[in-house]
């Protein structure tokens, strides 16, 4: 176990109540990552990205997050105060089930960087454009424990023991050593 | 590379199936911007003064702004031009929301539609792939509801929809081209897509839209955001709450509606009703109205919030916004609930907001006028909400007396005959207004009503208040930091207005004044037609965000062109006077710049006569209201001078030959 350690949160409070829809957050986002930076404006460059449904009351901002090589195996729906929403809709990972978080042209996943700028920016663009205050920032200061680094090897074997077993794991690994030995 | 613009339109002709990409003349940008002032540009030179609107030759353009798709805040709008069917002159109607911005992430500035297909079509415009699709699945469909068949059939929520419904599909006179939480409502352009057999464009776009010089730029928008931030906080005292604020009226919003239900008449612009408004009806409406309002909403990349998401339990949702509200409820001497109701089926139609319940009153009392006949009513329920539900019906369907209807006001009179005329009391240039009707000439509105090219005061006025403030202190207060005034001296006609006295209405602000009033407001309006610019944000309001002194700054660095406010302004008198010529080689004559004859009681005829003189000297045009050589050789527009030699409109010696040609001519 590793030592217990300070770690700074940047947070994004999202009140979807507040959204009015505007887009300005994937406006400002888009511009702000554009090279040189605001020499541009493509919401589909955005790493916000504003889940909308005028007709069904659905406005939900979510940010890219990690890229996902592969697409979840079945879709989840989720029925919150009467207006169903999918699980991606929720989800941040750029993937290959849909467009958004990847650069139109190029495919390359999108992530957030909550704006990162020297000198810093006192809140990412998104926030500081929102004037419905639907995305507010919050910093907070969490106790985490530092990780005890894993070896490459040890991370993919971790994964495979994830997802097939242990035992699994360990019978293909003896086969695999038995035929290569031979 | 072209900055701000794409520097590419679309040019779709229906009647041959043919798609074009099209590179644009950067050098009509410099000398028009872009939207209302290239459309006009491209209508001038292509469509010929006689082409009737419902020809294939006629055009219908969907152009975005100049900064539509910047970041800069409410440049969102789509401007649609065509000749109109209704007036018969440039119908040029706006709307905002999604669209204009995704058809610049698509690549293009302008769809440039000609032609006519025999059978109903969508355009799909995907960035670089676009087509001509089969339509007929969406035949009688909803404006609404063909937008979300669209966007499924897609497979792309983000697909931004404008349509017509079954409205614009019958060629109603005002049919309106529907987008979500807005709609080109006014002057038939609907009618002209139904014509053409289009039932909607369907744009989604993936691509940049450049800015010249980034960092400026950018700082200018946020300025602009900051200012609408502090501006939201500070609500202009002494003027009625949906005027205090930035933004279309706040009729979503607000529920107080005294001076809405209290001024403005009810029926066919007909009886005002001064006590109506109490604590009974502020609570039932009230209840209504927070029932079915589900979400207040915006446009693309703009704060406020003048649009709703509203459900009446029972039948589908839709958008609304503004003063539609209540236009329905007025007309048919109704409630706000019926009001909600009728609207969502008149948004599923596609019919102007404006026009359609005052077309209905005018046939309701011509009914009981006995000018229309029970045989016209046949089938119609008795009771007044259920008069006007049938009469909805019939209008977009052109059943029976719904044919006659479907023309609007000035036509369907014409049609009716035995008197009727009296009864489409309350046109400009044969286009419904407002149902106001006030005492005192106001000389400023008096020169809006007259010679506004759009023929809808909204969109004509704003900048200068309404009314006078009635203490000096109150004056004070507000030319304060009113720092979008073009010159000091409008602070002066401002803090010397009095409501009585020699200093009031109709004589102060004196002719002089009014024109200087004027146009400050037809300027602020023309530079936002152009650039997309919402005029919520800037030629509507009091002490709005964009003005004449921080444009300039802002258009040269998004799109690199060298602009001061000497600059803009020429443009902004270039396009001005470009609208003019087209609508005078459409045969616009001063004979047709009247205000509805009833608007105001007091009304003073010397008066009014130098008012459009000076109105008109002001502009450079001569006393036809026709724009001289000398004036249109200054604009750069020396070819419309030509023009209007070869046709005999101005001769050699600038004064008009005859004034024969009019709108008053029969329709084609």
């Amino acid at each position: 176990m590793g030592e217990k350690k300070k770690k700074i949160i940047k947070t994004i409070k999202i009140d979807v109540d507040k959204c009015n829809g505007c887009r300005a957050c994937e406006v400002a986002c888009s511009a702000f990552h554009a090279t040189p930076k605001y020499s541009s404006n493509n919401p589909a460059r955005s790493r916000i990205r504003l889940i909308r449904d005028p007709l069904r009351d659905v406005y939900l901002p979510v940010y890219a997050g990690e890229h996902a090589k592969a697409e979840c195996m079945g879709r989840g729906k989720y029925v919150i105060d009467g207006k169903e929403y999918s699980e991606c809709d929720f989800c941040r990972a750029s993937c290959p089930s849909r467009d958004i978080f990847k650069e139109p042209d190029s495919g390359l996943p999108l992530k957030c960087d909550m704006c990162e700028d020297d000198p810093p920016q006192e809140k990412p663009m998104c926030v500081q454009v929102c004037l419905a205050e639907a995305l507010t920032y919050e910093e907070r200061e969490e106790e985490v424990e530092e990780e005890v680094k894993l070896e490459d090897v040890e991370i993919g074997l971790e994964s495979m023991i994830d997802k097939y077993g242990l035992q699994k794991v360990m019978d293909t690994v003896s086969r695999m050593a038995g035929s290569k030995k031979s | 590379m072209r900055y701000a613009e794409t520097g590419f339109n679309l040019e779709i002709d229906l009647t041959r199936g043919s798609i074009e990409r099209v590179a644009t003349d950067p050098m009509l940008t410099e000398l028009h911007l872009g939207g209302l002032g290239t459309s006009a540009k491209i209508l001038w030179d292509r469509v010929p003064p006689e082409t009737d609107p419902f020809s294939a030759d006629n055009l219908l353009i969907f152009s975005t702004g100049l900064l539509c798709g910047t970041p800069a805040t409410g440049a969102n709008r789509t401007i649609v031009t065509a000749y109109s069917p209704q007036t018969l002159l440039m119908g040029y109607s706006m709307m905002g929301g999604f669209w204009g911005p995704e058809l610049k992430y698509a690549g293009y500035d302008k769809v440039v539609i000609r032609g006519k297909s025999p059978d109903l079509v969508y355009l799909w415009i995907n960035n670089d792939r676009v087509e001509i699709r089969d339509a007929s699945h969406l035949k009688g469909k909803g404006a609404v509801e063909t937008a979300k068949v669209l966007q499924k059939e897609l497979n792309d929520p983000n697909v931004q929809v404008a349509s017509i419904g079954l409205a614009g599909e019958n060629r109603v006179y005002m049919a309106s081209i529907e987008h979500g939480r807005s709609s080109a409502s006014r002057l038939g352009l609907g009618a002209v897509m139904g014509d053409k057999g289009l039932k909607a464009i369907a744009v989604r776009g993936t691509k940049d839209v450049n800015i010249a010089r980034p960092a400026e730029f950018m700082k200018l928008c946020n300025e602009v955001l900051q200012y609408i931030k502090i501006r939201e906080q500070k609500p202009v005292p002494g003027v009625m709450p949906i005027l205090a604020g930035l933004g279309s009226p706040q009729e979503m919003k607000l529920v107080d509606e005294e001076w809405h239900t209290q001024n403005f008449m009810w029926g066919n612009a007909r009886e005002r009703k001064r006590n109506f408004w109490n604590a009974e009806i502020e609570s039932k409406w009230r209840e209504t109205q927070e029932n079915v309002r589900t979400r207040l909403i915006s446009c693309y990349n703009c704060p406020m919030k003048c649009g709703a998401t509203i459900s009446v339990p029972g039948i589908s949702t839709y958008m609304m916004k503004c003063f539609s509200k209540l236009t329905y409820t007025m007309a048919a001497f109704s409630d706000l609930d019926f009001g909600f109701r009728i609207a969502q089926r008149a948004t599923e139609y596609g019919v102007d907001g404006f026009s359609t319940p005052q077309v209905m009153a005018f046939a309701v009392e011509l009914k009981e006028a006995g000018v229309l006949s029970d045989e016209d009513f046949a089938g119609c329920p008795s009771d007044n909400e259920g008069k006007f539900y049938w009469l909805l019906d019939r209008i977009v369907r052109r059943e029976g007396i719904g044919d006659v209807l479907a023309n609007g006001t000035h036509w369907a009179a014409q049609q009716i005959g035995k008197g009727a005329e009296a009864f489409a009391h309350n046109n400009i240039k044969k286009h419904e207004q407002l149902p106001l009707k006030l005492g005192m000439l106001n000389p400023v509105y008096y020169l809006m009503y007259c010679t506004g090219e759009k023929i809808n005061i909204t969109q004509i006025e704003g900048q200068f208040p309404q009314a006078p403030f009635p203490t000096m202190e109150e004056r004070e207060d507000f030319v304060k930091d009113w720092i979008q005034v073009p010159d000091e001296r409008f602070k002066q006609y401002l803090l010397d207005w009095e409501f009585r006295g020699e200093r009031s209405n109709p004589y102060y602000p004196t002719v002089d004044m009014s024109v200087d009033i004027v146009d400050w407001q037809e300027m602020m309006h023309y530079i936002d037609d152009a650039l997309g610019m919402c005029a919520g944000l800037s030629s509507f309001p009091l002490k709005p965000p964009y003005h004449i002194h921080n444009y300039p700054v802002l258009i040269s660095a998004a799109t690199g062109m060298d602009m001061d406010e000497a600059a803009l302004k020429q443009i902004y008198r270039r396009n001005r006077t470009l609208l003019r010529a087209v609508n005078v080689r459409r045969g616009l004559r001063r004979t047709d710049e009247k205000p509805p004859e009833n608007h105001w009681k007091k009304r003073f005829p010397e008066l009014e006569e130098r008012l459009l003189d000076a109105y008109y000297k002001f502009k450079g045009w001569n006393k036809e209201g026709i724009p001289t050589k000398e004036t249109l050789h200054e604009l750069t527009l020396d070819y419309i001078a030509e023009d209007f030699l070869r046709r005999g409109i101005l001769t050699d010696n600038e004064d008009t030959p005859s004034t024969e040609t009019s709108l008053e001519t029969e329709k084609k």
